[in-house]
């Protein structure tokens, strides 16, 4: 029997926890969680063919956990950073809330959890989708991309439009040029929406040495950056009726939405530095989260009445 | 928290904050339970019905 001694000398004492359920629902990141599932559910109504509600609301709910685990290893990743910003301090590592082993376990124990209640009780592409994304996110996002290009969020923009992806071949077990339309909306709308908040933020990216855009390239070139996306993003939000599942009236509705970004992303453009410069990133950046779930609110929509006058599949 | 020869004593918060989780977690377990087998019955339903004897 070996003499084995316990050092409780300061700072090394055992670490209680005295985070509360809030705390690790705060790590999953429940604002974009809400955008995970609103896109992934349009993703399944839009899908041809048809899957139990139950089943459905499973496959809903792993994905919005899968996301959300992602969310927790982010910030268990970047607590670094978070900790600098002023933006993210609250949040529960930087804040002493939560250990980072904490975080560390709890990101992957509900990785692994939702990708396979996702495979068994749904289908494994779907799943495998769902475990790409994850990875994709902490991986290739978080600890690479983040911090060493300030292509970062047009890169890593494709983990947060795989959701409707994986909606889609929840229903289906396949992924069709459809659901790459949904993820190409989503795809080309995250660099404005992040770099208007890019701009208005750049102090704390800069403190925390993280290269977005205008911390890199100034203020200029990010409002340039962000027309030229927007631009982009225009037609893209036009596919659906493109590709023959959504009706004139949503291409009428998508245009217009479209245009009203391009519009506030002109007036980011023009608008001097100062606070007129960040009053119209503000109403950017605000304006880009209804233009999301607007123009996804109206696929569904247009979806539904296609189906109750039997228009459409 | 702290610490004496009987061990670590927890503070009324780390003791409350316990309570808090333990439940949540109990919580999160029983719906799980009740979700897998709604989602058994869902899965095996017609199979098991329609199996051949």
């Amino acid at each position: 029997m070996s003499d084995v001694t316990i050092d409780l000398s300061a700072g090394r004492r055992p670490q209680v926890s005295t985070a509360g359920a809030g705390d690790y629902f705060a790590l999953l990141k429940p604002r974009v969680m809400s955008l995970v599932i609103f896109t992934a559910l349009v993703g399944m109504v839009l899908a041809p063919g048809g899957v139990h509600p139950l089943i459905g609301f499973v496959g809903l709910l792993a994905i919005a956990v899968g996301a959300g685990a992602s969310g927790a290893l982010n910030m268990w990743y970047d607590a670094d950073i978070d900790r600098v910003m002023a933006r993210t301090s609250g949040r529960p590592i930087p804040a002493g809330r939560v250990a980072p082993a904490e975080a560390l376990q709890f990101g992957l124990v509900l990785s692994v959890m939702s990708v396979g209640v996702l495979g068994v009780a749904v289908n494994w592409l779907a799943a495998a989708l769902l475990a790409f994304t994850i990875f994709f996110y902490v991986a290739v996002y978080t600890m690479w991309l983040k911090r060493w290009t300030p292509q970062n969020i047009v890169i890593g923009g494709a983990a947060g439009a795989f959701p409707p992806v994986i909606g889609w071949a929840a229903v289906t077990g396949t992924i069709s040029v459809e659901s790459l339309a949904l993820f190409a909306i989503i795809f080309f709308w995250t660099p404005p929406h992040f770099w208007a908040l890019a701009l208005l933020k750049a102090d704390d990216y800069a403190r925390a040495g993280v290269p977005m855009l205008p911390v890199v390239a100034g203020d200029g070139a990010t409002r340039r950056h962000i027309v030229a996306y927007t631009a982009l993003m225009l037609p893209v939000g036009a596919l659906p009726f493109a590709l023959g599942f959504a009706s004139a009236g949503y291409l009428v509705i998508s245009l217009a939405m479209g245009g009203w970004f391009l519009y506030r992303a002109v007036e980011v453009l023009r608008a001097p530095a100062g606070p007129e410069g960040r009053a119209a990133s503000v109403k950017l950046f605000l304006y880009s989260i209804v233009y999301l779930f607007g123009l996804f609110a109206v696929l569904l929509a247009d979806h539904v009445v296609a189906l109750l006058t039997g228009a459409g599949a | 928290m702290a610490e004496d020869e009987d061990g670590v004593r927890l503070t009324p918060e780390q003791k409350k904050s316990r309570r808090q989780r333990s439940i949540a977690i109990a919580a999160i377990l029983v719906g799980l339970v009740v979700l897998f087998y709604l989602v058994t019955l869902v899965r095996l339903g017609g199979n098991v019905a329609e199996r051949a004897i």
